[in-house]
């Protein structure tokens, strides 16, 4: 069976490959759907440490997976919200890619 | 076999992962996303929890992905990833992502590994013994069953009792999302007199 580390590794892995997305990247979806890649990493270190820290009853720690729950719920908000932006940035400036919205640089 | 499955479902959601961050169609890119989700799914049934990989499936693979390539479609984006990577983002994506693996490499060092161990349902059923005689006879086998995990169950429990006040704040949220999402796509009168 699969330890605690190599369910760390993975996650972790999935992280860095999510982060390396975010920084790569220059279409704003693509970089909003490796956010979505870092989300499912931090449940997956959550899902491990509830199932092999398991509470007093000797099930898995259920804490844990609560905390999955509510970050699924978020991640679906929070996907709906930003897509709305992304559409509402289309219409304004008629571009997707991170390179062209400078407004913000100094 | 149970070690093969984790690496069946590792090597899925990694790969689709990469295939994420390195296709250029953006569409290719949604779709590596869904097996890397369903990569993700089976890790978290290989941790027991059931609940969680059905959501992961149901909500991201199912919900969110539909999002993602509806409005994929509704902007056009084909033409828009043409140039090529420079290599400044190039080297500081691969070196940052990797000083975190380095560092993550480096704490495993200190702390000890655990070990998987099956989970003895019959001796944790005593626990639910009294507030619910349900999951405890599942837990045993007492109801003629093989003795199972009640996932769905205990997560119910847990969340209508103790995370009461949490689950009714995340109906809010979701609610002031909806909103928000139909305020932000509506356009303003005098945008949309510009636009036609």
């Amino acid at each position: 069976m699969a330890t605690l580390h190599e369910y760390l590794f993975v996650s972790g892995l999935l992280f860095a490959i999510g982060l390396a997305g975010v920084i790569a990247r220059r279409n704003i979806i693509v970089i909003f759907m490796c956010l979505e890649m870092m989300l499912s990493a931090a449940n997956l270190t959550l899902v491990a440490f509830s199932r092999f820290n398991t509470a007093e009853t000797g099930l898995p720690d259920y804490d844990g997976q609560m905390l999955v729950f509510f970050i699924i719920t978020v991640a679906a908000a929070e996907v709906a919200v930003g897509l709305a932006i992304i559409v509402a940035l289309y219409r304004a400036r008629q571009t997707v890619n991170v390179n062209d919205l400078t407004s913000l640089r100094g | 076999m149970p070690t093969l499955f984790f690496y069946f479902f590792a090597i899925l959601a990694i790969s689709g992962a990469v295939a994420l961050v390195v296709f250029r169609n953006p569409v290719s890119s949604a779709l590596s996303m869904v097996a890397s989700f369903v990569g993700f799914a089976g890790l978290f049934i290989g941790l027991n929890a059931y609940f969680i990989g059905v959501i992961q499936i149901l909500v991201y693979a199912g919900a969110i992905m539909v999002l993602f390539i509806f409005i994929i479609m509704l902007l056009d984006l084909k033409k828009e990833e043409s140039k090529k990577f420079p290599i400044t983002t190039v080297i500081g994506a691969l070196l940052i992502p990797g000083l975190f693996m380095l560092q993550l490499v480096g704490i495993f060092g200190n702390f000890d590994d655990k070990k998987h161990q099956a989970l003895d349902l019959p001796a944790s059923a005593e626990h639910y013994q009294e507030e619910a005689p349900k999951i405890a006879a599942t837990l045993s086998g007492a109801n003629g069953e093989a003795p199972s995990l009640p996932d769905v169950n205990l997560i119910g429990q847990k969340l209508f009792t103790e995370f009461n006040f949490p689950f009714q704040v995340m109906g809010i949220l979701l609610l002031v999302a909806t909103i928000g999402v139909v305020v932000l796509s509506k356009r303003s009168p005098s945008t949309s007199a510009s636009d036609q």
